[in-house]
């Protein structure tokens, strides 16, 4: 004999579940997350450079977690901007889940930050389908890497709150038809906007900060349609008939410094 | 390759649902997966082969429900094939949909369970 049980049930709700429980902790200390996704290669990491030296020369407590699958290269380099960092390595996994990110901001996250910025692992596939509890998801391609990549990465750029264009200073060298990189980016992200940097010149650094820094001050980010569908889904899963199991994020002692 | 995770949640989901339904071996767990979902149904499958070993689901078959991405115009009122590569300008008018009607879903929907009693 064999029954069906009815299950409706997404198969990330616990990481989701673990996410907003951490969005909403780190809120309550007045901190925001940023995710950072992109390929290897973008300019991630040069580009937060600068990111981290613009934001904490402004007075707001900056702190960063860099995620790579070997080497702690990264995290000497952001060091170098004087904010607090962390370098987080997932022995080969292709991405950050929320319960990692939680577990390595225990007893390191800086009372009073404001901003953690998260350099996921770079890949735009993986990173793409997690959640960390981040306020703002920018995903991030160099003009080197061609005008076509958010088709062939939808769920990464569709998901994003911000695309940043990095590299920007190359752009005529590689012939970036950027036309057809905007329309590719609202085709799978309508409304999204479009960030211009380079880490090089400096070009595009002061206005990203300033729209991260919004954020912080509490200004609405871009909602993705495709955000938006996966809501719907998730929704309709705390109405199945196996119920909603919501996981207590632990106990008290447990909690984040 | 993250569908690995992907299939060890699926595999975790499936083995509490059969525990809460009184234990016994699950013989197929179904799965819905949207063309949106950011998820390789055939490196789901390989990858379930390797989650469910040792678990309740050791001689599960899993069967996937491919969901086509689907979205609808808001200028003409059309609804399209959200398609591969995907787009969101609506292949009738040229609009820009803002709607994704399906496609992310990316959830199990129910497993098949051997009674206990046999």
């Amino acid at each position: 004999m064999c029954r069906v049980v009815d299950v409706r049930r997404a198969v990330l709700a616990k990481n989701d579940t673990l996410a907003g429980a951490l969005r909403e902790e780190l809120a309550g200390r007045g901190t925001i997350v940023v995710n950072l996704l992109s390929s290897p290669g973008s300019g991630k990491t040069a580009l937060l450079e600068r990111v981290l030296a613009h934001t904490s020369a402004r007075g707001v407590p900056t702190a960063a977690l860099t995620a790579d699958l070997a080497t702690e290269h990264d995290a000497r380099r952001l060091a170098r901007s004087g904010v607090p960092v962390r370098q987080v390595l997932t022995g080969g996994l292709c991405h950050l889940e929320a319960a990692q990110l939680r577990a390595h901001l225990e007893g390191w996250l800086p009372a009073g930050t404001r901003v953690l910025y998260v350099e996921n692992v770079g890949n735009l596939v993986c990173p793409a389908s997690y959640d960390l509890g981040e306020t703002l998801r920018i995903t991030l391609m160099s003009v080197t890497e061609g005008e076509d990549k958010p088709l062939k990465y939808p769920t990464a750029f569709g998901l994003a709150h911000l695309v940043v264009l990095t590299k920007t200073d190359l752009e005529r060298a590689v012939g970036f038809d950027r036309a057809a990189f905007v329309r590719n980016v609202t085709g799978v992200n309508p409304g999204v906007e479009i960030a211009e940097t380079s880490a090089r010149s400096g070009e595009g650094v002061e206005s990203l900060v300033d729209r991260v820094l919004a954020v912080v001050r509490g200004a609405a980010v871009h909602r993705p349609a495709m955000a938006a569908a996966a809501h719907a889904v998730a929704h309709a899963n705390t109405h199945g008939p196996d119920g909603d199991h919501a996981l207590p994020l632990g106990d008290p002692a447990g909690r984040l410094p | 390759m993250h569908e690995l995770s992907i299939a060890e949640a699926i595999v975790e989901r499936a083995a509490e649902t059969a525990r809460l339904h009184g234990g016994g071996r699950v013989t197929a767990v179904r799965v819905t997966v949207g063309e949106l979902a950011g998820v390789v149904p055939d490196a789901l499958r390989f990858s379930f082969e390797v989650a469910r070993v040792g678990t309740a689901l050791e001689t599960a078959r899993l069967v996937v429900r491919d969901v086509p991405a689907r979205a609808r115009c808001a200028p003409c009122g059309g609804e399209f094939a959200v398609g591969s590569p995907p787009s969101m300008w609506c292949p009738r008018c040229d609009g820009l949909s803002r709607e994704l009607l399906g496609g992310r879903e990316l959830e199990v929907t129910a497993i098949e369970l051997e009674e206990a009693s046999g």
